[in-house]
């Protein structure tokens, strides 16, 4: 991560860029897992996310492409516990994705020629990203979007009444497992912007602060995409004014959105 | 259970046409055992067939089968080719962050043109909630927001889990006038499931008694006597199974006893297993 030679302006500008990048992305995304009620699941997927980090250190390819990897595996593992034991409870989504973000710090742990800094995995590390990192973040998002088009109503269908959806022949599998694959590419192009802690929040509360404002799901779903980019603005602002973290002041700043929001008569 | 001939067009004498849906001797068995074993029913265009039995007798399952939804184990599923059936589910289970409007779920998957889906509220009474929130309406509206969408389908055949389970008695009278309204307009079969034994809506044609088994079968008075069905749901409770008459206040019991709304409501809720 060359900052060397570069000017001041340049990666403030790839911050910038990337941010946006990632609030575009988590904001549709954001209100689907709010919707289905699975912030815990955002959160321990995103857990999960370290044992990607470390098998990028371990295998040497791109952080992003090991996290996607581990996500995806994780996320097939829920899946298929969800289809034999009925439904995977909050224990083993907790156990499965604590147990993934423990041998991430132990395999860490064990590349004694490694030294990095755990602290800009949890947290992120925004302002180290290359150009390289802001075009994985918008092919990312392109993908997203596309596979996102299509499986939008039959997943608003299956989240209203699955029943119902079932009937109208919608693919319930299909829909779930493209859903939990886009859930992996966010994770892993948010991860150096917010840090695998903080993921699932600037996934949930730009939705949450659009709530107040939305009458239709498309609705609330652009004014996430609003909330979330004023909150990585803001955000990257208060980390140059005031010498913050970069990804905690972005969700500093989407939590106070959030708390604004309320001042905000309820429209729906 | 006619024999099947080989012409599909219905005509008005339903009787000799093919049955709408037709389950032969359905079994559905998981770890714990059946949820229903061996089930045979019918349901005829323009015939309303009323399933009730107490909480886990399969009832759900039964809905799923016929449905599509699950493979039975056993026995097999016949519907008329292309068959459009209309689903009123139970319930919907939405996250209050969800926002949509009655209109909006109305032409989630297909497209209606607003006069259409006035037309069809209109017909369940419902105009006035086209922009409420799915959240923010009632038990019984939301049943009533739920049959315009199965109507909207212009189906065959509906099948109804518990349409007045949660409703209000007044609202249940409103549901029952509207399905039987339905029934006679558009001439279509109903399924129609129901835990609640006492009240058993007037149109109902036949009433077919489930416990995981069928218990037994045919008209309501003959059901209400019979000795599988005093078993399963006690002397007290059979003796109070009334038939809903939507165009009294009361209605009457085996003996030609009026039975008053209130009375008919006032007993235990159903959930009693013999």
């Amino acid at each position: 991560m060359g900052m060397m030679g570069k000017t001041m302006d340049d990666f403030l500008i790839r911050a910038l860029i990337g941010g946006i990048g990632v609030a575009i992305i988590s904001g549709p995304l954001g209100c689907l897992v709010v919707w289905q009620r699975m912030t815990y699941f955002g959160a321990a997927l995103s857990h999960a996310a370290l044992l990607g980090v470390a098998l990028g250190f371990f295998l040497e390819i791109n952080p992003a492409l090991s996290i996607l990897l581990v996500s995806i595996l994780v996320s097939c593992l829920l899946l298929l516990m969800e289809r034999y034991h009925q439904l995977a409870s909050d224990t083993t989504l907790g156990i499965l994705a604590h147990g993934a973000l423990a041998i991430g710090v132990i395999i860490l742990g064990l590349m004694p020629t490694l030294r990095i800094d755990l602290m800009s995995y949890l947290f992120g590390d925004i302002l180290t990203i290359d150009w390289k990192d802001v075009i994985w973040i918008y092919l990312g998002g392109v993908t997203i979007m596309l596979i996102l088009a299509l499986i939008w109503r039959p997943l608003l269908s299956l989240i209203i009444q699955k029943e119902l959806a079932l009937v109208d022949g919608i693919k319930e599998t299909r829909i779930r497992v493209a859903f939990l694959f886009l859930l992996s590419i966010s994770i892993a192009v948010s991860m150096q912007v917010v840090g695998i802690l903080l993921i699932v929040s600037l996934l949930i509360i730009p939705a949450a602060a659009a709530r107040r404002f939305s009458t239709s799901p498309e609705q609330m779903a652009i004014f996430s995409i609003v909330v979330g980019v004023t909150s990585v603005v803001l955000g990257l602002w208060m980390s140059l004014g005031f010498d913050t973290p970069a990804g905690p002041s972005m969700v500093f700043s989407a939590s106070v959105i959030f708390g604004f929001s309320f001042l905000a008569k309820k429209r729906n | 259970m006619g024999s099947l001939s080989d012409h599909h067009v219905m005509d008005s004498e339903h009787k000799n046409a093919p049955p709408l849906l037709s389950l032969h001797g359905i079994s559905v068995q998981r770890q714990s055992g059946f949820l229903i074993e061996n089930i045979t029913l019918t349901v005829q265009q323009g015939e309303i067939l009323t399933v009730v039995g107490p909480n886990g007798a399969g009832k759900s399952t039964l809905v799923k089968v016929s449905l599509g939804l699950i493979e039975p184990d056993t026995g097999h599923v016949e519907t008329t080719p292309n068959l459009k059936i209309g689903y009123v589910p139970q319930n919907v289970d939405i996250d209050e962050t969800f926002p949509i409007t009655v209109g909006r779920f109305l032409q989630l998957n297909d497209k209606h043109s607003h006069y259409e889906l006035l037309r069809i509220l209109e017909q369940v009474n419902a105009e006035n909630l086209i922009y409420s929130p799915l959240q923010a309406i009632s038990g019984g509206e939301l049943r009533r927001v739920l049959l315009a969408r199965a109507l909207l389908k212009k189906p065959e055949l509906l099948i109804l889990d518990e349409p007045t389970a949660g409703v209000d008695v007044s609202g249940q009278a409103e549901i029952f006038t509207l399905i039987q309204a339905i029934r006679d307009q558009q001439n279509c079969g109903i399924l129609l499931i129901s835990h609640d034994l006492h009240i058993v809506m007037a149109g109902t044609d036949k009433v077919v008694c489930l416990n995981r088994h069928l218990c037994c079968s045919g008209t309501p008075e003959h059901v209400q006597q019979h000795p599988e069905f005093i078993a399963l749901f006690g002397q007290s409770h059979a003796t109070k199974f009334a038939i809903y008459a939507h165009h009294h206040d009361h209605s009457h019991d085996s003996r030609g006893r009026i039975l008053h709304s209130h009375e008919i409501d006032n007993g235990d809720d159903g959930e009693n297993h013999g």
